[in-house]
């Protein structure tokens, strides 16, 4: 028995010296957000009404809501991936670390290498996985090989994907099983080193045990990272969320720390939704 | 009898049906091939092809018409590749979707439907008379380019819409541009189709006849061409004008060109056939 227990306590204290190597391979990076004033509107439809937020670095943030609450549009305006939707027209600022990221000099592919996203359904690119990682590098200009060589290998181990894939970087990424995929993509966004990253309900197209995999993943990402994510699942925004913003056709109706968001919400309508009594 | 066994007997009725319009198409085809083949099989040799055209038949080649055709080809396909793939990026990737882009979208759909002759006609007011080049091989090349530009145009446009949007998604995500966007991934993503579109079109232009014979193309040339500037014919105005000869040795001749011309176009669709199934496969 107690043989057991020193085995089991190793294993633990492994996986976390692992855990804890793994982190130390970036740097903290997390930015600081600032939304105030947000209006949006697709053509005639106001999609937000008027929204203030401010979200502190190395946090983990879910957006919850029903579905077009406009939590995901809100997503998008960190990134400006709302830019290229037709008819698309905002009020307001948002601010990263100070700077509004609407202003008319901004470089918009420069912003996206600090604000990386994660989408709801793994989109690899049909190349292979090693192509995948390397990607946002190359495309900055970057040819130093043992440079790339180094930061993919340090962005799959975050994502932990590296123990499975090292051997088979060049196949496929169209081969991996959807879990690995969204870690691949995971992967893809860290390796640009980016200091904010938006996830959109990253887990709805997974299984549980990837869902779980993932979960685990965005909770030690934030140490390293402010990160934001947009989901339908309750339990997960309760499992890994610092807070909880809740939306309502356009609104925010409450943002607060989770935990009191989940305990003892300020307002019925917050409770009505994550008890499940509407949405 | 009751509505299940008649149902089941409108079934198998509507199959034979279908098998039969199926078969109509097949047969006429394989009845016409087998023809030719019982022609002008006989007639085809190395001499055949290399020969130039004589007023014997049996001393006549398709050399000229051959080399001419292939020039066209070449020339088509070095004209129309670039500006159609160029035209359906920007019409995809870049143009605003507004009433004007409607437009141009109703337009070029329309001309991919105007009949070859008035292609033809352009071609010899613009590029034999303005333009100044005579009945020569670019003054055809470009008409023929025109002619199926339209083609590869729709045709690479269907190719990128097919690219997911998610692909364009993570790419800007990244922090790229539009234009490396394009570059790294939707090209090669849908690389295949668009080439199995232009290829459909040169082979479509490859078969062309009307539009050249406006433009000048030439019945009887004694030489094959040696640059752009010089006079030519091709393999369907041969055969135009050797199936338009009393003797029976021409029709042979024509039958034996037919099988040629018919040889390249089923390589090229051939060809294309493959990249579409490449391209299929990847995405899957």
């Amino acid at each position: 028995m107690a043989k057991e227990m020193e085995i089991k306590m190793s294993k633990i204290k492994t996986e976390t010296f692992n855990k804890a190597k793994k982190l130390d391979l970036v740097e903290n990076h997390a930015a600081r957000i600032e939304a105030k004033g947000i209006k949006v509107w697709y053509d005639d439809f106001n999609a937000i009404k008027g929204i203030n937020m401010e979200i502190k670095p190395n946090t983990v943030t879910a957006f919850i809501g029903p579905s077009g609450c406009g939590k995901s549009t809100f997503l998008r305006l960190f990134n400006r991936m709302n830019d290229y939707v037709e008819g698309f027209r905002m009020e307001g600022k948002i601010k990263i670390n100070g700077e509004n990221v609407y202003k008319n000099n901004v470089n918009v592919e420069e912003l996206r290498k600090e604000v990386g996203m994660v989408f709801q359904k793994p989109n690899p690119f049909p190349k292979s996985i090693f192509e995948n990682v390397a990607y946002g590098l190359k495309i900055q200009g970057i040819k130093d090989k043992k440079f790339i060589n180094e930061r993919v290998e340090k962005a799959l181990r975050q994502a932990d994907l590296w123990e499975e894939v090292k051997d088979n970087l060049k196949k496929s990424a169209l081969a991996l099983s959807g879990g690995q995929q969204q870690r691949l993509c995971i992967a893809r966004t860290l390796a640009v080193e980016p200091s904010i990253i938006l996830m959109d309900e990253p887990t709805s197209a997974l299984d549980p045990i990837s869902t779980a995999k993932i979960e685990d993943l965005i909770f030690s990402l934030k140490e390293k990272y402010t990160v934001i994510i947009v989901t339908h699942n309750m339990q997960q925004a309760s499992r890994i969320s610092d807070y909880t913003a809740f939306f309502y056709i356009g609104d925010l109706i409450e943002f607060d720390k989770t935990k009191k968001i989940f305990t003892n919400p300020a307002e019925k309508q917050t409770e009505n939704y994550i008890t499940g009594r509407f949405g | 009898m009751n509505s299940i066994q008649k149902n089941r007997l409108k079934d198998q009725l509507f199959k034979i049906w279908g098998i039969a319009c199926t078969l109509i198409g097949l047969v006429l085809l394989a009845v016409f091939i087998g023809d030719i083949l019982i022609d002008g099989l006989r007639r085809i040799d190395w001499s055949f092809i290399t020969n130039l055209p004589s007023r014997k038949a049996e001393k006549s080649g398709i050399y000229t018409a051959l080399m001419g055709s292939i020039w066209i080809l070449l020339l088509t396909t070095i004209v129309a590749f670039p500006l159609g793939v160029a035209a359906g990026v920007y019409l995809e990737e870049y143009a605003k979707k507004n009433r004007f882009s409607a437009l141009l979208e109703i337009n070029i759909s329309n001309l991919a439907g105007v009949p070859s002759i008035i292609y033809g006609l352009l071609g010899l007011e613009v590029f034999v008379r303005i333009m100044g080049l005579g009945a020569s091989v670019l003054a055809g090349a470009l008409t023929l380019s025109l002619l199926i530009l339209p083609i590869i145009i729709v045709a690479t446009r269907e190719a990128i819409k097919a690219v997911p949007q998610s692909i364009r998604d993570a790419s800007y995500a990244l922090g790229a541009s539009k234009w490396q966007t394009i570059r790294n991934q939707i090209l090669p993503a849908s690389g295949g189709g668009i080439l199995t579109g232009v290829i459909l079109a040169l082979s479509r232009a490859v078969g062309e006849t009307a539009p050249l014979i406006v433009v000048g193309a030439l019945a009887y040339v004694p030489f094959a061409p040696s640059n752009p500037l010089d006079e030519f014919s091709v393999l369907p105005i041969q055969i135009f004008n050797w199936i338009s000869r009393p003797q029976h040795g021409f029709i042979e001749n024509a039958a034996a060109a037919i099988i040629i011309l018919l040889l390249i176009t089923f390589v090229m669709n051939g060809i294309a056939v493959y990249f579409r199934n490449k391209w299929q496969k990847k995405w899957k």
